[in-house]
């Protein structure tokens, strides 16, 4: 399998990162190597194996039905690059 | 008192203890070394004054009954500590500042230490060798233009250099043991779900461990025992008893049963690494341990694992550093979706990039069989490997990693032969598994080589021991010029 | 389709090369009624000021980590026994990655290939007969946030109260012909989520919204044709006009020849018509996987039993209760389960007066004025015990029906229960024989002309007495006794 520049920009559109032309030979020469190193695992027959979901054989643990948080958009606004009215605020979503 | 920053934790602390010497000029000791040694770059952030205040208050109403008392501590900035500047290395994080104290440092202290800088590390832990982080290479003490391993390169280097009398690191595929290795210095990465990891910069949700690095493996059970812990906001941390490393704490290793992998060699390995090996074998046998060969036989298919795991839990793991909540926003763009592209491509480094779209790429649609699922099936296998094994043996021992320090830019250009230096640590990883790098030698260059202890899960006690009984037996002692300073 | 009446179904579509089918699916989104959030304490209340209700897990901070709300658990499986499904003892969480300004995450933790409930289904009553549903699956997922476009002119402005808070993803197998089965069948939906408690079913406030799929096929035709995804409609009523106009413009395609694209469409309810959502269609690669923050949830069969057990009794069964044990009619039955709390109601009633006659005027004058007031049957001003009583005054004859309907209003007004209405205004109907005969015995000495007349054959002016006994007793007269009373006076 190798990958195309078309299918790294695609890939890196799902990703929502602009990869620069300037950069998409070497970007596309690495990742080549590494998917010719990755695709070693074609020697193994898995068929007959359980994918691994969880390495701890435990049930998911959960926690009672309680509020104990939020309340504290000061801390969730703090760090926001651009806010108004207690709303976050990003550029206009074109459909 | 000649330097105290040169001694190990657990003898600054019974100095503490003795007051023989203060917090505060503990803390000023090393404010001084890190002022003084700069040119590593092993810092991002200092927190200078905070420290001094927290000893202060130490000194005032000291409390010495607790496992870290009065120790400054730096750590590495994957860990989010409340109110000061948490970058994982990255510009998307620039300028970002918790709310929030990660769990892990926050057990550290409320043991009574307090936190003196956050430590230079690769781009959100993805590198092994600290030539990703936004801030710049860090500079191994061992010698100049030698890179200190990553990515928890910046904790490494720090404690080599006496910047921080212990640390903390993160390991996702070797992050923490191989940087020790290269710095001649201890690092444990424990068993998945001993050390919480809420409140951690993530990387790789699977296999993200956080670990002590520290200078000996006393120190080692003093920081384990303070930062592990069950962790009710994590839903994969362990609900067990605490245990007491350090008091626990035994040389006694006869009659334990210690695994040798035939297959952690790998081509043009130094010799020096299969002879410090075999220096290693020796040490325990004469301790007493039983020799037993094993074999591993995923061991070749591990690092080709990791590598669809982890970039495929990043890629989604990496989605919210959009500029949306927090974070560096790029001014480019007319809509939401070129913010999102330059916002990202902007913040992230080529690494980091480079794993989210080879993480993208095999959770597609239409390749997601072909490598995350295969992936997923060889991950078992591989934890089959260590299954079958641990049924007969106690503990495995290998090297840590398949060379020493390298040049910084040797190899920034080859992602694969940089991948490969991880390829004795990244098993456990996946695994699962508590894995110790304790210091055993140098090459013939004079670089520090570690050797890697194997353990089942929980069962850290154990490895700890076995590394004790070694350090008192293996004769090696670090011994860093301070040519920087 | 079981037991068929006289109605028949009857909506297809007539194009000119054939009859054609409508076939239609839902993915139903129904918020879980619980306090907090499915992976955070966050408070779960609508209505809060912006990002209020968030926590730094619901707004994706750096480290952060989700922990299952156990009571969101419970009602998924709660809501899956009341659809008569299998409930999965294994089941998994996935993230959903796609990119939007209120997704925090970049992902949404869903359940993709292991959902916690599996197949079940839910029988309509429709004009025709009773109809099954065929459920497909139920997962448990994260709601998004909610972007605002239309606060400034440039910007979005994200609120992410929302984000965080557990859905149940319904997913129907595509068994539905007609917009009127899709308004009973997310009725019966909300009904029944409604008696377990599990959501709300408030669609003003969003607890309940989908997603349609629709295609046509000629009648007879056994493949389904090309479906189209009409995404998050939140009005049974938007459901209805987006199918009807999704289908046609379907059929529309087929009758020229053209083909239909798979694709995602959006109701455009001020144009009222679907069109193409092209944004969302290169997103689509949602590169689902296990999500490795959680451990797959592995449910107790003791709980499942336990919860089972612990149900209350649900619309199917209490309907046929009532028509047994109330003597009620099929389609009282069906009105009167519609709601738990009119059932409630209803069964108080019942208990304290007569089944029947509390059936009528539940679903007669307290429906009526329940409806001209705008509330409902939990903020109704009458108590089911004061309710109670006028029925039974009506039962006993102790007020005839014209009077109820004046203490009916009175008790509306005031408050006052039945019986203190009808002391204090005396409104007790005139039951002594003995008195009424003395009173319709001067109204016909009054009236001898008319008797008179009446006598040689104008029966019609019987009328004309009934009305004076009622003018002079101020309508409390016993219309049965007067009646009587009139008639045998009249003949001597």
């Amino acid at each position: 399998m190798s990958l195309d520049k078309e299918k790294i920009k695609h890939v890196a559109k799902l990703a929502r990162i602009s990869v620069n032309d300037a950069k998409i030979d070497s970007l596309t020469k690495d990742l080549n190597s590494i998917f010719k190193f990755i695709e070693q695992l074609n020697e193994l027959d898995t068929n007959k194996v359980e994918p691994l979901t969880s390495i701890l054989n435990q049930s998911l643990r959960s926690r009672k039905d309680e509020i104990n948080d939020g309340k504290i958009r000061e801390k969730v606004l703090k760090n926001s690059p651009k806010d108004s009215e207690e709303f976050f605020v990003v550029p206009k979503v074109v459909e | 008192m000649s330097d105290i920053t040169n001694q190990s934790l657990n003898q600054i602390i019974k100095r503490i203890k003795t007051k023989e010497i203060s917090s505060t000029d503990l803390t000023k000791a090393y404010i001084k070394n890190i002022e003084g040694a700069k040119k590593l770059n092993a810092f991002v952030t200092t927190t200078f004054d905070y420290a001094l205040d927290k000893a202060k208050q130490f000194d005032n109403k000291p409390n010495f009954d607790q496992l870290l008392p009065g120790i400054p501590l730096a750590v590495k900035d994957l860990f989010c500590t409340e109110n000061f500047k948490t970058t994982a290395g990255s510009n998307i994080l620039n300028n970002f500042v918790p709310s929030y104290e990660s769990t892990v440092t926050k057990n550290l202290w409320d043991n009574g230490s307090f936190l003196l800088g956050k430590l230079n590390c690769d781009e959100f832990a993805m590198g092994s060798s600290n030539e990703t982080s936004y801030f710049g290479n860090v500079i191994n003490p061992v010698g100049d233009q030698l890179v200190p391993g990553g990515s928890s390169g910046g904790s490494s280097s720090a404690l080599a250099a006496d910047l921080t009398p212990a640390t903390i690191g993160t390991d996702t595929g070797g992050s923490i043991r191989q940087p020790a290795s290269f710095t001649g210095t201890v690092g444990l990465k424990p068993t998945y779900g001993l050390c919480s990891r809420w409140g951690i910069v993530a990387f790789a949700s699977s296999l993200d461990q956080a670990g002590p690095m520290t200078k000996d493996i006393t120190d080692c059970a003093i920081m384990l025992e303070a930062m592990s812990g069950f962790d009710e906001k994590d839903s994969t941390s362990i609900n067990k008893k605490k245990e007491n490393y350090s008091k626990n704490l035994k040389d006694n290793i006869k009659g334990l049963k210690i695994g040798i992998p035939k297959e952690y060699r790998v081509d043009n390995m130094p010799k020096e690494i299969d002879e410090l090996w075999e220096k290693g074998k020796k040490i325990l046998k004469d301790l007493g341990a039983e020799l037993i060969d094993i074999s591993l036989p995923h061991t070749k298919y591990a690092l080709p694992t990791y590598y669809i795991v982890a970039p495929a839990e990043a890629s989604s793991n990496l989605a919210r550093y959009d500029g949306v909540r927090y974070g560096y926003r790029s001014e480019k763009g007319k809509d939401l979706i070129e913010m999102y592209e330059n916002t990202r491509s902007e913040g992230f480094g080529d690494e980091v990039k480079r794993r989210i779209l080879i993480g993208t790429y095999v959770l597609s649609s239409g390749y997601y069989d072909a490598y995350y699922l295969k992936a997923q099936k060889v991950r078992q296998l591989i934890k089959k490997d260590f299954d079958d094994n641990f049924t007969k043996v106690d503990a495995i021992l290998t090297p840590s990693t398949p060379s020493s320090a390298f040049k910084i830019g040797e190899k920034t250009n080859d992602p694969v032969s940089m991948y490969l230096n991880d390829i004795f640590t990244v098993p456990t990883n996946l695994a699962g598994l508590p894995a110790l790098s304790l210091p055993a030698g140098l090459d013939k260059q004079g670089l520090p080589l570690g050797l890697q202890l194997i353990g089942k899960p929980l069962d850290e006690q154990k490895i700890l021991n076995i590394g004790y009984a070694f350090e008192k037996n293996c004769g090696f002692k670090n011994e860093i010029k301070k040519w920087w300073a | 389709m079981v037991g068929m009446k006289s109605e028949k179904f009857d909506y297809f579509i007539n194009g000119d090369k054939g009859k054609y089918e409508v076939v239609i699916g839902l993915e139903v989104h129904a918020q879980v009624l619980s306090n907090s959030k499915l992976f955070s304490g966050s408070p779960t209340k609508f209505g809060a000021e912006p990002n209020e209700h968030v926590s730094l897990i619901d707004s994706a901070f750096p480290g952060m980590l989700p922990v299952i709300n156990e009571e969101c658990v419970k009602q998924a499986v709660r809501t899956g026994l009341g659809l008569n499904a299998k409930i999965n003892n294994y089941s998994v969480f996935d993230r959903k990655n796609y990119f939007y300004a209120d997704l925090p995450q970049g992902y949404q933790i869903s359940q993709y290939k292991n959902p916690i409930v599996g197949e079940g289904k839910v029988l309509l009553d429709m004009p025709y007969g009773s109809k099954e549903v065929g459920i497909e699956r139920l997962h448990l997922e994260q709601d998004a946030g909610k972007s605002i476009h239309d606060m400034d002119p440039s910007n979005t402005y994200v609120d992410l109260n929302r984000s965080g808070i557990a859905l149940m993803e319904i997913v129907s197998k595509p068994d539905l012909r007609s917009p009127d089965e899709v308004n009973a069948y997310i009725k019966k939906l909300r009904t029944i989520m409604r008696y377990l408690g599990t959501c709300d079913g408030n669609m003003q406030e969003g607890s309940l919204r989908a997603d349609v799929n629709v295609s046509v096929r000629k009648v007879g035709d056994k493949e389904f044709g090309t479906r189209c995804e009409i995404k998050n409609v939140n009005s049974i009523k938007f459901m209805q006009m987006a199918i009807e106009y999704e289908a046609s413009r379907q059929v529309e395609l087929l009758e020229s020849g053209k083909e239909i694209d798979q694709e995602t469409r959006l109701f455009d309810t001020k144009k009222n018509e679907t069109r193409s959502m092209r944004s969302k269609e290169d997103a689509h690669d949602y590169r689902y996987f296990p999500d490795p923050d959680l451990l797959p949830l592995k449910l107790d069969q003791k709980l499942v039993d336990d919860l089972k057990k612990s149900l209350p009794e649900l619309p199917d069964k209490k309907k046929e209760r009532f028509i047994k044990d109330y003597g009620l009619n099929a389609y009282e039955a069906n009105v009167l389960v519609s709601e738990k709390e009119i059932s409630d109601y209803y069964e108080e009633v019942a208990k304290l007066s007569d089944n029947k006659l509390a059936a009528t005027w539940m679903m007669g004058d307290l429906f009526a004025m329940l409806n001209d007031k705008g509330l409902n049957i939990s903020n109704s001003p009458i108590s089911a015990k004061d309710f109670a009583e006028l029925v039974q005054a009506i039962k006993s004859g102790e007020i005839s029906g014209r009077i109820a309907k004046e203490v009916f209003e009175i008790m509306v007004e005031s408050g006052d229960n039945p019986k203190k209405i009808i002391e204090t205004k005396g409104l007790k109907q005139q039951s002594n024989p003995k008195e009424l005969e003395k009173m319709i015995n001067e109204i016909l000495a009054k009236n001898k002309d008319k008797v008179d007349q009446y006598k040689s054959g104008k029966e019609k002016l019987f009328g004309f007495f009934v009305g004076q006994v009622m003018k002079s007793s101020g309508g409390k007269a016993n219309p049965q006794l007067t009646n009587e009373i009139l008639k045998k006076l009249l003949k001597g």
